[in-house]
């Protein structure tokens, strides 16, 4: 089953191109990885694709689901980790992942669980205010897959962890988790090791979509 | 698209507006108490009468935005608005030197239209800041509809409630916005009411017309660029 | 959607238990007002139109402190994404937005009648309870629905503290012109009903309009 279909995607921001010519195929299970220099569009593509922004041009279709005109279907079955946690720091780790729960209609003892596997059971009850960066990221990655979304996106998820955080969060949002993944990063290398598809882009516009493509290419959408 | 039909409506508001101030100054009958200042309400009033349609045009034309998704119907309520607000000052400033000229204050509360004008004027000035404070030209478009849209409904509330007090507090001073006017004055009022809302429409295709044709050009512009753009790079 | 926006607006009681950031400011800003009042009229009581004038300006006034606020844990913290990920209906967010505003407005005047009462009123307050009490409650309604709408439509906009009172302060002013005539009476040196039908109808009318209004045009202001 294909996961993600885009052709010829394009935003606008005014008159300036956010994404233009955005063209690429992933099928359920693969990782796609999504390249490019600040500012040239990645974190606007993720977004698109969670529906959060509508697609000007092109088409989308995204778990099945066309953009913009179904975005209503993806509600609930996308797990988003950008450069926000999305969680509200007053409130300690288990309110925020209750209240997201309960968002999602999911069970209480999920929570429980989810705070188990990233490791944040014993700090559970404090406000995130008080935690380390890397906890909170911890906590946002429950929270991005407590309700078991088919679909990950993440924004560079291992920003702020230690290794062996990010060895914790693996099964969660890494390639052993099975789901679909799109992975925008500025680890070049890891990337490309992980990646099944890998996307360019400069400026807005696609460089290159496809196999993972030689070091070289991925250098050209830096200069 | 909008510049069809729009010759010969500007020639028909200038014959109307032509033949309407003709009337005002040389049919209509001296106000036996104010004077020529009275004829101020010709304008004064038609202008109140447009601009408050013009607001509810605007606030229909943005539901039409936001149930068909389609920018035109944002740009028309916009365009409807901004004049309205413009004619809106002129009302207020007509309506204050009727007022020096009626009870001898450069403002009354005594009058519940103007007054209700007044809180509609203040609420639909916030519109420029509100629209041009949002950068996202799709946001902007749809936020300003929403504002179209609760200033619209509010106008009718706002008129109802304004009423309703100062009847209670001032007895109702006979103004002559109401239809009990002697004929050749009847006619004189509609014939201003009907130069004004001609008026409109065609400063509001006017501008309209204008604002199409320089958003084709910049798109012209922009594909112009993208494809010198696209050529450099190949 | 009643269980989204019963879990939205705990959340937002939560915070504000916890941050108390705009009961007590809305609170504090009340008093200074009843105070700075007796100094700009050089009154020491009021009675009748001028005390329902004095108290309704200044809860609206208080209001708008209180909208402004209403989005800010989402702002500067939360964000709204979480919600527009989630299989929720966009209403369940006004509801639960109008619900807390409408919660804090009624905390706020717990502190405010009193306060007036106190400082300003020359009567005695229990004399007017009972239907001023009405006359509350209905405006908080009104208040809340048009307070909801208005925080919502400056939330992206760049100047949101000079653009909120712009924006609810000439709305209000048909609220404004019911609850005060309905108080008037009410605050006299021998309280009266007189008319209070009347003005309880505009305030339920304005209320009834202004909520059909929001709950319908809510969804478009979250979408992108």
């Amino acid at each position: 089953m294909t996961a993600i279909e885009l052709d010829g995607l394009e935003r606008r921001y005014g008159e300036r191109v956010a994404l233009a010519g955005v063209s690429a195929r992933v099928e359920a299970g693969q990782t796609l990885a999504v390249l490019g220099a600040n500012g040239a569009g990645k974190t606007t593509l993720l977004r698109v694709l969670a529906g959060l922004l509508r697609p000007h041009a092109g088409m989308a279709r995204v778990l099945g689901a066309e953009l913009p005109a179904e975005t209503w279907k993806l509600h609930g079955r996308v797990g988003f980790l950008g450069h926000e946690p999305l969680l509200y720091r007053e409130l300690s780790g288990r309110e925020n992942l209750a209240y997201h729960a309960r968002l999602h209609r999911l069970n209480g003892s999920r929570v429980e669980e989810a705070l188990a596997a990233v490791g944040m059971d014993r700090r559970a009850d404090e406000p995130l205010r008080e935690l380390s960066r890397g906890m909170v990221q911890r906590l946002a990655a429950a929270r991005a897959v407590l309700h078991e979304p088919p679909l990950l996106l993440l924004d560079e998820p291992h920003a702020g962890l230690d290794p062996a955080a990010a060895e914790l969060l693996e099964p969660l949002i890494g390639r052993a988790s099975g789901r679909t993944r799109v992975l925008v990063t500025h680890d070049v290398e890891g990337a490309l090791a992980e990646a099944d598809v890998a996307l360019g882009l400069k400026g807005g516009r696609q460089q290159f979509a496809g196999r993972p493509p030689d070091a070289e290419r991925v250098r050209e959408l830096y200069r | 698209m909008y510049a069809k039909g729009l010759k010969s409506l500007s020639i028909a508001s200038v014959v109307a507006v032509a033949a309407a101030l003709a009337l005002v100054f040389f049919y209509a009958p001296l106000d036996a108490d104010q004077g020529f200042v009275q004829k101020i309400f010709y304008v004064h009033v038609p202008m109140a009468i447009v601009a408050l349609c013009g607001f509810v045009a605007g606030g229909l034309m943005a539901i039409k935005h936001l149930r068909s998704g389609d920018r035109t119907w944002d740009m028309r309520s916009y365009v409807a608005i901004h004049l309205s607000i413009i004619l809106g000052v002129g009302v207020l400033a007509t309506g204050a030197i009727w007022a020096k000229a009626s009870w001898g204050h450069w403002w009354v509360w005594d009058e519940p239209v103007l007054v209700s004008f007044l809180v509609v004027f203040l609420l639909y000035c916030v519109y420029y800041p509100l629209r041009f404070s949002i950068d996202d030209p799709e946001r902007q478009a749809r936020y300003s509809s929403v504002f179209a849209i609760a200033a619209g409904a509010f106008v009718p509330l706002n008129f109802a409630a304004v009423r309703m007090a100062e009847s209670f507090t001032h007895p109702r001073v006979l103004s002559q916005t109401g239809g009990d006017l002697p004929g050749q004055m009847r006619l004189t009022f509609l014939a201003c009411l009907l130069a004004m809302a001609l008026l409109f429409v065609t400063l509001w295709k006017l501008e309209l017309t204008s604002k199409n044709a320089s958003m084709q050009l910049k798109r012209l512009r922009a594909k112009l660029l993208a494809e010198a753009d696209a050529r450099a790079a190949a | 959607m009643i269980g989204a926006a019963v879990a939205i607006l705990r959340k937002d009681l939560r915070l504000e238990l916890r941050t108390k950031e705009s009961v007590p400011a809305m609170s504090l800003f009340t008093v200074t007002c009843f105070v700075l009042f007796h100094f700009g009229l050089d009154r020491d009581s009021l009675d009748g139109e001028l005390a329902a004038g004095v108290l309704w300006v200044t809860l609206l006034l208080a209001a708008v402190i209180g909208v402004t606020r209403l989005f800010a844990a989402e702002r500067e913290q939360g964000g709204i994404d979480g919600l527009l990920l989630a299989p929720v209906d966009r209403t369940a967010l006004f509801l639960a937005k109008g619900t807390a505003l409408f919660v804090f407005l009624l905390a706020l005047e717990l502190v405010a009648l009193p306060s007036f009462g106190l400082l300003l009123l020359g009567p005695d307050l229990r004399d007017a309870l009972p239907e001023l009490l009405l006359v509350l409650l209905l405006a908080d309604l009104g208040l809340a629905a048009v307070g909801a709408l208005t925080a919502a439509l400056a939330a992206e906009a760049r100047a949101r503290e000079l653009i909120v009172p712009l924006l609810l302060l000439p709305l209000l002013v048909p609220l404004l012109i019911a609850a005060s005539q309905a108080s008037e009476p009410l605050l006299r040196v021998s309280p009266s009903t007189e008319d209070l039908g009347r003005w309880l109808g505009l305030l339920a009318l304005y209320d009834v309009v202004f909520l059909l209004l929001s709950i319908a045009v809510f969804d478009y202001l979250l979408e992108d």
